[in-house]
């Protein structure tokens, strides 16, 4: 049996501890130890962004993050978007403008868009592209994802 | 992935006291997009994981007194690219560490994860050799400095000995009328592995060539520079003639393979075209111009 470490971490604005094997992926820890299964396992080499999550202000794929590094640490995952009963307006115009299909990479796009209008508010068309290219969906061919990130920028800034 | 210890060191002594006690066991980790991956495919082994994100020294990014910039070897790629006076100094570096991976992987990846995984097709080493970019290497018997161009060996091969690591590069101030480029060629805009790749820098007075440095990536078991060509363009007018006579010089330097991403013969005519535009885009940069390198018409 491996050793498990400690970790005291924040996740969503909650403090958080658990304990990990040092081989166990962020990801591992989140669906499997915290039970937050939003974030999705795709390919699990850092391909697909299905797991994206936002580490101390940084998006990054969860399964190239281990567990015990984030000791100290700042994550945001798909379950900390909605507020309450409210969904976040990124999360409404994926909604009202049918950007998924069978939805399994839609967590990773939505947190990967989170971080990136917290970056730049009003992104263009091609900066959402250069931005979600880490984010693979094989349904919806794309447009529809990126016109609900610009609806999301717009709603966002009212 | 088999169960394995992990360390966090606060100083690179410490790292390298950590990987000599693994015995060859011990894997340095910086943004993992490469190690973590290899660990779980079985391509690589490790008993132990030595984590440098904790070492401030190499996550810093700075400019020495000198003028010469220092990155530590595992400051993430965001963090180079958001670090405006470097960026601004450096864009040639920058339109390597712009395209490794896409924007999650930005977020971690680093210069010397890159570096150290020594992969031919590496995006960020030919602008580095060009840049004339040097390494510190910390080991067991204390410290050395390696030219990035003299690192790799072959593929996944470097000159790092048993327990050594890369702690930073140094990048030398740049000289007056000078810029750089990387330009990579995919078959799509993001996210794909270099079927060649082009980094190049480029001093011009009056018109004139003072000195360029063209280094290739993809064509060889290793980055290589192309010195034949780079040495032809000495006293040479900044035109686009003299840069497609460039090109066509460092073809002779590739020795490329044939895979799944363009055959051999496709990959040299490549090297031409990018060896030409990385020059133009290095003249047109020098000369004070913004050049988006994702975006731009490139001749």
């Amino acid at each position: 049996m491996a050793t498990k470490t400690p970790v005291s971490t924040t996740i969503n604005g909650e403090p958080v501890e658990f304990l990990c094997e040092p081989r166990q992926s962020l990801l591992e820890v989140l669906r499997d130890t915290l039970h937050l299964t939003g974030a999705k396992e795709g390919c699990n080499n850092g391909n697909c962004g299905a797991c994206t999550v936002i580490l101390n202000g940084v998006a990054v794929d969860s399964c190239l993050v281990l567990g015990v590094e984030v000791e100290g640490a700042e994550v945001t995952t798909v379950e900390g978007l909605a507020c309450r009963n409210e969904l976040h307006p990124i999360q409404q115009c994926f909604l009202e403008d049918a950007a998924l299909q069978c939805g399994i990479c839609t967590p990773g796009f939505l947190v990967a868009a989170k971080a990136l209008l917290d970056k730049i508010p009003n992104p263009t068309e091609e900066q959402i592209r250069f931005h979600l290219a880490g984010n693979i969906c094989r349904c919806t061919g794309y447009d529809k994802i990126v016109k609900a990130v610009q609806h999301a920028a717009q709603e966002m800034a009212k | 992935m088999k169960e394995i210890a992990y360390a966090a060191p606060r100083t690179v002594a410490d790292a390298v006291a950590a990987l000599k006690q693994a015995n060859g066991n011990g894997k340095a980790f910086a943004g993992g997009t490469d190690i973590l991956v290899q660990l779980r495919e079985g391509t690589r082994n490790a008993d132990v994981l030595v984590d440098l994100k904790k070492i401030p020294e190499m996550t810093e990014i700075r400019q020495l007194p000198s003028g010469d910039w220092q990155i530590g070897a595992a400051t993430p790629c965001h963090r180079i690219e958001s670090t405006v006076p470097f960026a601004e100094g450096y864009p040639g570096i920058i339109d390597g560490v712009h395209i490794i991976g896409g924007w999650q992987i930005k977020g971690r990846a680093s210069l010397g994860g890159n570096l150290c995984t020594s992969s031919p097709a590496a995006d960020s080493i030919p602008a580095l050799i060009a840049h004339h970019a040097v390494v510190k290497i910390v080991g067991p018997d204390g410290s050395r400095e390696v030219p990035v161009s003299e690192f790799c060996t072959g593929p996944g091969k470097n000159v790092l000995k048993p327990a050594e690591l890369v702690a930073s590069f140094v990048i030398p101030a740049m000289l007056p009328n000078s810029s750089g480029c990387y330009l990579r060629f995919i078959p799509r805009s993001e996210m794909d592995i270099a079927v060649v790749g082009c980094g190049t820098t480029l001093t011009v007075e009056k018109d004139t060539i003072k000195q360029a440095r063209i280094a290739l990536g993809a064509v060889a078991p290793k980055p290589v520079l192309a010195e034949e060509a780079a040495a032809w363009l000495i006293g040479k007018p900044a035109t686009i003639e003299s840069f497609e006579k460039a090109g066509e010089i460092a073809r002779k330097a590739a020795t490329p393979i044939s895979d799944m991403r363009g055959p051999a013969e496709y990959r040299t005519h490549l090297v031409g075209v990018l060896v030409k535009r990385s020059l133009m885009t290095s003249l047109r940069r020098l000369r004070g111009e913004r050049v988006d390198v994702l975006h731009d018409k490139l001749v």
